[in-house]
């Protein structure tokens, strides 16, 4: 059997476990979030979002604020998968089964974030799903729609990978999604306009990636957008790049795996 | 002409990041079939070993080799020749017996038919097969244990090496594992085994390795080692006993209780004179035994001897 057949079979062993895994643990992994993004269309969309009216472009603040929570959804989702997910086969040593297989780091790294990715594109699918039942909705650019979701997604996971190689316990690994990611994912133009801010505010909050992909979500979904939208995708680009990079370099040094 | 060792190790150094020495240059070679032991006393660097054999350890220096294929330079090629089976439970304990093996040899990219065949082989010779759809936390721990041999056997592995795979088992499975290891072992799959039991050691293995302080303090045959010891004490029940026992030429003979003798004995001492002395003084022998393994005698006088003669050059 050929190199590349072998890790043809290794990447769908891994993906096909991660997603054996998330709907194992569906109570979990998926109802928690439909859960949370109904209370957010509830609350800000219909009862305080009636009271705004309008807020760009024409649209309600309801439609206006669907493709920043969706986008929301599926970083926060992609992250939680793969940084508990590897974590967890890193605290049970399961993560030794992979590591003493003949399977390159490339493998490992891109099954976990394949079915990181594949977690969060079925969540999102779940929060547009429930966010039709409470406004309507014509995708403008279906193919940057599912581009930009789909780099989201996989920036994120890689970032999630980052965090559990480095994590040594459960805690490490609640750290960065309350103090770095739900903060930028707030500040990131999810509820509002970075327009509306005033400087130095509105360039600051160039600073933050998820700014970027929200942006681009929403550019492709509504047809509008903060930030341009080529920057954002070179932007997205970069990070994945990077933080690809990144995570290859720590499995080959085996940084928090191998003595 | 000569076979590819299965094993060559060639001065094997690791020094891990708070300085502690695990291996100070170690070289042995195991030959392709063999049974070979590897012994030592808890941070000898036996796991340290296995650890760079199975590249969960980075090594400092040197190389091994497995039938001629390089862990550091060609790992992906060496780790398609291994099967280990580690000291600690490392399955993930929420998955199936059956959904552990399938994986595992999917990682060695094996496909998922041939797989699922191999699983239910190796399962049902590990009497696992009809645990296979439970969740393995379920599973006892000799039953865990068996779990990572199956589990090990996936790839097929013309070396497997076995880490202390029988600690906390029951003798009854220690014995089904073993008759399974020396039936593989007897197929042709070189076997390396780590164990604290060192009857098992001494029953099953052909060569030995000893490690102590990250060097190898003896490398030759079972048979050769075993040679080197030469005294043997032996447990007599016994049915009745005189108020002062005899006095045998070449035997110590002690006291143990009213009806327990023990006898120090050279190995060249023949024993039917033993058993004529002792009954010319009225001592009727109905069992003996020997009061330790041979090779844990041994193995002790070795590993003491090498902290006695450190002890005096510092």
């Amino acid at each position: 059997m050929s190199n590349t057949a072998a890790n043809l079979v290794a990447l769908n062993t891994i993906v096909r476990r991660e997603i054996v895994r998330i709907v194992r643990i569906w109570t979990q992994t998926l109802i928690p979030p439909a859960i949370t993004m109904t209370l957010y269309f509830v609350i800000f969309g219909k009862l305080i979002g009636s009271r705004i009216g309008t807020i760009q472009g024409g649209f309600s603040y309801m439609q206006y604020i669907v493709p920043g929570l969706v986008m929301m959804s599926v970083i926060n989702n992609c992250y939680a998968n793969i940084s508990s997910s590897f974590f967890g086969a890193k605290f049970s040593r399961a993560v030794e089964e992979m590591l003493v297989s003949p399977m390159p780091n490339w493998v490992i790294l891109l099954g976990y974030v394949t079915g990181a990715v594949a977690r969060g594109l079925v969540v999102g699918a779940m929060v547009l799903g429930i966010a039709l039942l409470f406004t309507s909705l014509h995708v403008a650019h279906p193919f940057i729609t599912f581009l930009s979701v789909l780099l989201g997604a996989t920036i994120f996971s890689l970032a999630g990978f980052v965090n559990a190689v480095y994590a040594k316990k459960f805690d490490d690994i609640a750290l960065v999604p309350t103090f770095i990611l739900t903060p930028l994912t707030y500040l990131g133009g999810v509820f509002y306009s970075v327009k509306m801010l005033s400087e130095p505010w509105q360039a600051i909050s160039h600073a933050n990636p998820i700014l970027y992909m929200v942006n681009a979500f929403r550019f492709g979904v509504l047809g509008i957008s903060d930030v341009d939208v080529g920057v954002a995708f070179v932007v997205m680009l970069g990070f994945v790049a990077g933080l690809s990079i990144v995570a290859l370099q720590l499995l080959k040094r085996g940084v928090g795996l191998r003595s | 002409m000569t076979s590819t060792p299965a094993l060559v190790v060639d001065n094997l150094r690791k020094t891990y990041s708070n300085g502690v020495e695990a291996l100070k240059g170690i070289s042995l070679t195991v030959q392709p079939g063999d049974f070979f032991a590897l012994l030592g006393p808890n941070g000898a660097g036996k796991s340290t070993l296995i650890g760079i054999l199975s590249s969960l350890v980075n090594s400092s220096g040197g190389d091994a080799q497995v039938f001629g294929v390089s862990v550091n330079k060609q790992r992906s090629e060496a780790m398609r020749l291994i099967g280990l089976v580690p000291q600690e439970i490392n399955f993930n304990q929420f998955e199936k017996p059956f959904d552990i093996c399938v994986n595992e040899a999917g990682f060695y990219g094996i496909p998922r038919k041939i797989a699922a065949e191999r699983a239910e082989k190796y399962l049902k010779e590990l009497r696992l097969w009809d645990k296979a759809q439970m969740q393995a936390r379920t599973l006892s721990g000799g039953m865990k244990r068996r779990l990572m041999i199956a589990r090990a056997m996936m790839n097929e592995p013309k070396l497997l090496i076995l880490d202390e795979p029988t600690a906390g088992v029951d003798i009854e499975i220690r014995r089904s594992m073993w008759q399974f290891v020396s039936g593989i072992n007897a197929a042709g799959t070189t076997v390396i085994l780590t164990t604290h039991y060192l009857e098992e050691a001494e029953s099953l293995c052909r060569n030995i390795a000893i490690i102590d302080h990250g060097t190898i303090i003896e490398n030759t045959t079972m048979k050769r080692l075993l040679a080197t010891l030469d005294v043997e004490t032996f447990v007599l029940d016994v049915t009745a006993m005189p108020d002062e026992l005899p006095s045998l030429p070449g035997v110590i003979l002690r006291r143990r209780d009213e009806h327990m003798l023990e006898a120090e004995m050279a190995r060249s001492h023949d024993l039917n004179s033993l058993f004529a002395a002792l009954s010319t003084n009225g001592i009727t022998v109905t069992s003996m035994r020997n009061k330790t393994n041979r090779l844990e005698e041994l193995f002790v006088r070795l590993v003491e001897g090498g902290r006695n003669g450190k002890e005096q050059a510092t």
